[in-house]
């Protein structure tokens, strides 16, 4: 056991923590913050997505005790039901799920697309890696490609995300 | 998972030495492969030495003009560098190819090269595996093998690497840098890191127990049109079946190396003398002692015709 601090949505816990516990667990199980869903628990779906120190990674393929002192923010952090985040109102107007299961991650995951875009991050169908960035539906959908969502929402997802980003822009 | 104790190394050398003062001891970098394979019991380790404190993520110039790349420069800053992308347009290439989003903002440089074989039946525990399970056999070989191996694999394991970035780093002439033990440092060329299954498949790398990676320098560019073509099964956040990076010059002569067909990256220096004669030669000099199963044979045409396309994009 450790005991560990993390920082979650503008919030510091103290835990005392099994080292296996994955960030995923310690949001779940022990912060009870269950809106950051386990899907495949392997790092293959993105239904885990947090945003960790301004970048998105899976949280179920890291280790809780390694996250000490950084700043996480989860689906819980991004909005609340009376002030919804930009992307979290425009899944709702643009019917971007069907079950929902996966939304929690899309939306993480697109908060930082927007920001890598901005940042001048390259992806695989960039044509030419030293211009500069638009974030066309073919970047969009390859970008958002590490988040899984078995009802096939996407085109409502690509669209929502490309609402906000237009506005953005 | 199994339990394991764990610390955070603050200096390269005290992290090598600690991976062999406490027995069972494993490096953790991004964690995305190793916890991975924590989770199925693939991967035991007693220890984690957590090596996110050393410090090695910075991309620097070199005296003769190359970069040198921390062990822990993570993927999506590997690829997003401008030096990267101005002279080293196949290795952003390769990177912006594999996993996704979010996993190459955690893969590190070191983790990356690192990572272990994508053979199903390495996952699966209850099948043989002489890389999992040294002696117990291969159930690969007459399994269903349309991922595997058609060159250098051996009768013990016909696995592939499964790395994008370790390809174009093969084509680039990359050198690894790192710290064993007992303080002494050494250069091994990419080339050299990763060993041909033979007869003990479990012994993927040339490093000794302990040793760390600490960076990756590449060579002054090249020039060239570069370029990185993966096929794979969909078109994104999914492993290579071929892939081919290369480095062709104005003059006709470049670089080719093709992932997704060995237990390592696959380069043959001789075969890209054939380049001036296109793609068929080169394959067929590349693929020379290919032992394709019935499954994968498919990837000797395969790998042909995607060095034809990069070909003719490049000489565009
Ligand atoms: C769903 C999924 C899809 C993927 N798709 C692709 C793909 O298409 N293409 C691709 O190339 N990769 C792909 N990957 C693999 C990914 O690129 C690797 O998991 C990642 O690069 C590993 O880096 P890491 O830092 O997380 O390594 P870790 O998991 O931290 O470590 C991996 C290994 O390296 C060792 N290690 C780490 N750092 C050092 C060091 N400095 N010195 C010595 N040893 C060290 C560790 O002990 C461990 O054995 C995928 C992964 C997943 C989960
Ligand atoms: S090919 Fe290699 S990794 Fe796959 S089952 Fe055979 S021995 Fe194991
Ligand atoms: S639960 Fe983490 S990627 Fe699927
Ligand atoms: S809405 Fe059901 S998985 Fe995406």
């Amino acid at each position: 056991m450790t005991t560990i601090s993390l920082d979650v949505n503008a919030e510091t816990h103290q835990l005392e923590l099994d080292n296996r516990t994955t960030l995923l667990d310690a949001l779940r199980e022990h912060l009870h913050l269950t809106g950051t869903k386990k899907g495949c628990d392997h790092g293959q779906c993105g239904a885990c997505t947090v945003i960790v120190d301004g970048r998105r990674i899976n949280s179920c393929l890291t280790l809780a005790v390694m996250h000490q002192g950084d700043e996480i923010t989860t689906i819980e952090g991004l909005g609340t039901p009376d002030g919804l985040h930009p992307l979290q109102a425009a899944f709702v107007e643009h019917d971007g799920y069907q079950c929902g299961y996966c939304t929690p991650g899309q939306i993480c995951s697109a908060v930082a697309v927007l920001a890598e875009v901005k940042a001048g991050i390259p992806s695989h169908v960039t044509a030419d890696l030293n211009a500069p960035v638009r974030l066309t539906n073919a970047e969009l959908r390859e970008r958002m490609s590490g988040n899984i969502c078995r009802c096939g929402a996407y085109s409502n997802i690509a669209e929502a995300i490309s609402e906000v980003a237009g506005r953005s822009a | 998972m199994r339990s394991f104790s764990y610390e955070r190394a603050t200096s390269p050398g005290d992290a090598a030495a600690a991976a062999v003062g406490i027995a069972n001891a494993k490096f953790i970098a991004g964690g995305t492969n190793l916890l991975d394979l924590m989770k199925l019991e693939i991967e035991t380790p007693a220890h984690l030495i957590d090596v996110n404190d050393l410090a090695l993520d910075r991309i620097d110039e070199t005296a003769d003009g190359g970069l040198r790349i921390g062990a822990l420069v993570r993927n999506t800053d590997l690829a997003a560098d401008r030096r990267v992308r101005r002279g080293y347009g196949v290795l952003s290439r390769a990177l912006l190819a594999g996993a996704s989003g979010q996993l190459r903002n955690k893969a590190t440089t070191a983790g990356n090269l690192l990572q272990r074989t994508r053979c199903p039946y390495f996952y699966d525990t209850n099948l043989p595996c002489n890389k999992r399970t040294p002696g117990s056999g291969c159930a690969a070989i007459g399994g269903f093998s349309r991922q595997h191996a058609v060159v250098g694999a051996s009768d013990a394991c016909i696995a592939t690497h499964p790395s994008d970035m370790a390809v174009a780093m093969r084509a680039l002439d990359a050198v690894v840098e790192t710290v064993r033990p007992d303080g002494t440092t050494r250069n091994i060329p990419i080339a050299e890191l990763h060993r041909l299954p033979d007869d003990s498949p479990e012994i993927e790398t040339a490093l000794q127990p302990g040793e760390l990676i600490t960076s990756v320098t590449l060579p002054k560019p090249i020039g060239g049109t570069q370029a990185y073509r993966k096929v794979r099964d969909r078109a994104s956040y999914a492993f290579a079946l071929v892939s081919v990076a290369a480095i062709v010059q104005p003059d006709g002569s470049g670089r080719v190396a093709l992932g997704g067909v060995a237990h390592k990256p696959w380069r043959i220096e001789a075969a890209e003398a054939e380049l001036p004669d296109g793609a068929k030669a080169v394959t067929a000099r590349l693929f020379a002692d290919a032992k394709p199963t019935r499954d994968n044979a498919y990837k000797l045409p395969l790998a042909e015709r995607t060095l034809t396309a990069v070909l003719r994009e490049a000489r565009a």
